[in-house]
């Protein structure tokens, strides 16, 4: 199931992920005419190929915060860089997973995974990196079903290829493994970390759970509760494959929990 | 910001599909205890009996009337009762046909009990005031001997109404999907939308017959303006309720604008569109009798005027169970197209 047809990738994407430069953002909504400050002067760097987790109470601005990588809005202040050029709009190169999988409920997986090439006109010439990604996820048995068939991790593996088909430089990943069952999130959180390291794009991950944080990343980001400001940023410098028994993991995940204010319940 | 509450429209023809779905349910009568001993299916037998008896309450009595094709009535409904009776003791020896005529058996039955009181009720007691309600044969009559005008007639009909509705539906989505998808647009089309929209078609007959060049031409406008109307609001409606999540997720994968209309808007829009085809085509049929009866010197609609003008009852009669079959048939093919279409609707209700 993990055999990708990756030297065509390697070759491109193994080379390297995006760099990704957050300088001073700032954002606010306006919801009935009160400004509601979500991020507050938020500031870091991901170096290419890196595996970033971002960690922080429910509704502090996380989602908002990859909405603008994405580029799918414009920050209130401040400036994102990928690979140096300011991210002005959404762009191929930068992939989103969101917390829902958001199928398209009229197209087949095999048509929603083939959706990137499709909108970027490449279909014709690439079709077979379509059936590569449905392979990579384990669903080849499923290529004609429609979401409505499918079950909420199998619809999230489709997310999830959809997302690789493009080829990603920089893959955001919005708890994209939240609504599942915990054996498919662990067996998930698996191939999410052997992907990243056979690909080498740079992931950015936003989760609520923070053993997964730590078995996954190769740095935690934590942010305070809305407006969200960096908190802490911590290094997880465990070789892979990481054991989730590890006692140097399990000591990380204490700080991180004391960190957000839940260490007395450990 | 819309004015037309979309799932009360949604829900609509929702119900009639249902409501047609139980219509064929609700019939399956208890069997008999007689016929639990039985091999065969008994409300098989039954429903052969009742058109035989139809047969028989043909000819038992004298006509008081003048119909010449009674005989053949009676002829044809001693054929159905053998028919019935045949596929009902071959089982399951005549496959699909067999079994699909065993499922309507009681709607059979029933059928051939309401021939026969039919028959027995005008042409041999008149119990039914005489030149109102003719008896079948004289229904059948009109098959028989008038059949190239009824067809001309229904022909005319479908070329109209299928020309008004095609013009009427292409405007009316290219319109909707125009509102939804850019403000501007909306901002102009939406007071006039609002304005017009609303007046029943038939309200424009007589401005319309004079100010087109011919009948024909102003019956197709209506026709299209009833069908415009509801096919450009469930168009809007379906493309303004489009999850933003959708383009969100188009976008993040290199999708421009024209794609976004095009393969997110359109297909998620899809199922409202359907709604509007199929009340567009309700209100169409409508506008389309009307004009026949009024203006245009030709179709359904004018036959039925026509035969009123001549007390001719039973060319209405046939003439309205034709336009009944069209109507139902033209329905049917919608939502078959429908079903094709939309086969990513889980629980599509059948019609
Ligand atoms: N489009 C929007 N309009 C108004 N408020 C928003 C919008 N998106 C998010 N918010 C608000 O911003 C805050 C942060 O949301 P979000 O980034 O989704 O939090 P989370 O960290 O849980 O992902 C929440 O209070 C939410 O209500
Ligand atoms: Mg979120």
């Amino acid at each position: 199931m993990v055999a990708l047809a990756v030297t065509e990738r390697a070759s491109t994407a193994l080379a390297r992920g995006a760099a990704l430069d957050v300088e001073g953002v700032s954002h606010a909504f306006d919801i009935d005419g009160a400004v509601l400050p979500v991020l507050d002067d938020v500031s870091f760097s991901v170096k290419p190929g890196e595996f970033v987790a971002l960690l922080g109470p429910s509704g502090c601005g996380k989602s908002t915060l990859l909405r603008l990588v994405a580029g799918l809005e414009a920050p209130r202040s401040g400036t994102l860089r990928e690979d140096g050029d300011p991210i002005t709009g959404p762009f191929p190169s930068r992939v989103v997973v969101f917390q829902d999988p958001t199928l398209f409920p009229w197209r087949t997986v095999w048509n929603n995974v083939a959706l990137g090439l499709e909108a970027q006109g490449i279909l014709k010439t690439q079709r077979h990196r379509v059936d590569a990604a449905i392979e990579l996820v384990g669903l080849s048995g499923f290529r004609n079903a429609y979401p409505h068939q499918l079950s909420g991790g199998m619809a999230q593996r489709v997310a999830l290829a959809r997302a690789l088909v493009n080829d990603p430089q920089l893959l955001i990943l919005d708890e994209p493994l939240g609504k599942l069952d915990s054996l498919t999130r662990i067996t998930m959180q698996a191939e999410i970390a052997s992907l990243w390291q056979r690909s080498g794009f740079t992931t950015l991950l936003v989760t609520h759970d923070v053993e997964e944080a730590v078995f996954l990343a190769n740095r935690v980001i934590v942010f305070s509760d809305r407006p969200a400001r960096i908190k802490a940023d911590i290094a997880v410098d465990s070789p892979y494959p990481r054991h989730r028994g590890d006692p140097k993991l399990s000591e990380l995940r204490r700080n991180i929990l004391g960190l957000l204010g839940l260490d007395a319940t450990w | 910001m819309s004015i037309y509450s979309v799932p009360e429209a949604v829900g609509l023809p929702q119900s009639v599909e249902e409501g047609a779905a139980f219509a064929g349910r609700s019939l399956s009568l208890p069997r008999l205890s007689l016929f639990r001993l039985l091999p065969v299916n008994g409300s098989g037998v039954v429903a052969s009996a009742a058109w035989a008896v139809f047969g028989l309450s043909c000819l038992w009595w004298e006509d008081r009337g003048d119909w010449s094709r009674t005989h053949e009535v009676a002829i044809s409904a001693f054929v159905i009762a053998g028919i019935v009776l045949v596929t009902t003791l071959s089982g399951s020896l005549l496959g699909r046909f067999g079994a699909g005529l065993q499922k309507r058996a009681p709607w059979l039955l029933v059928l051939g009990l309401f021939l026969s009181l039919w028959e027995v009720a005008t042409a041999k007691f008149g119990w039914l005031p005489l030149p109102f309600f003719p008896p079948p044969q004289a229904i059948v009559e009109v098959y028989t001997d008038d059949l190239p005008k009824l067809l001309d007639s229904a022909f005319a009909s479908v070329k109209l109404q299928l020309g008004g509705y095609v013009i009427g539906a292409v405007a009316g989505f290219l319109t909707g999907v125009s509102i939804g998808w850019s403000r501007s647009v909306g901002y102009w089309v939406h007071p006039i939308l609002r304005f017009i929209g609303p007046l029943p078609a038939t309200a424009w007959l007589p401005i319309a017959f004079f100010t087109f060049p011919s009948s024909w031409s102003a019956s197709t406008f209506l026709i299209a303006l009833a069908t415009g109307f509801p096919v450009t609001v469930l168009t809007w409606s379906g493309v303004a309720s489009v999850s933003n999540a959708y383009y969100d997720v188009a976008r993040t994968l290199g999708a421009k604008p024209s794609f976004l209309v095009l393969k997110v808007a359109i297909p998620a829009a899809l199922p409202h569109v359907f709604v509007g085809l199929f009340m567009g085509l309700g209100s169409s049929f409508a506008v389309l009798v009307v004009a026949e009866m009024i203006g245009v010197k030709s179709g359904l609609g004018w036959y039925l005027q026509w035969a009123q003008g001549w007390a001719a009852y039973a060319n209405m009669y046939a003439a309205l169970i034709v336009m009944s079959l069209l109507c139902s048939g033209a329905i049917t093919l919608l939502f078959r197209t429908r079903d094709r279409l939309l086969v990513w609707q889980k629980g599509v209700v059948k019609w």
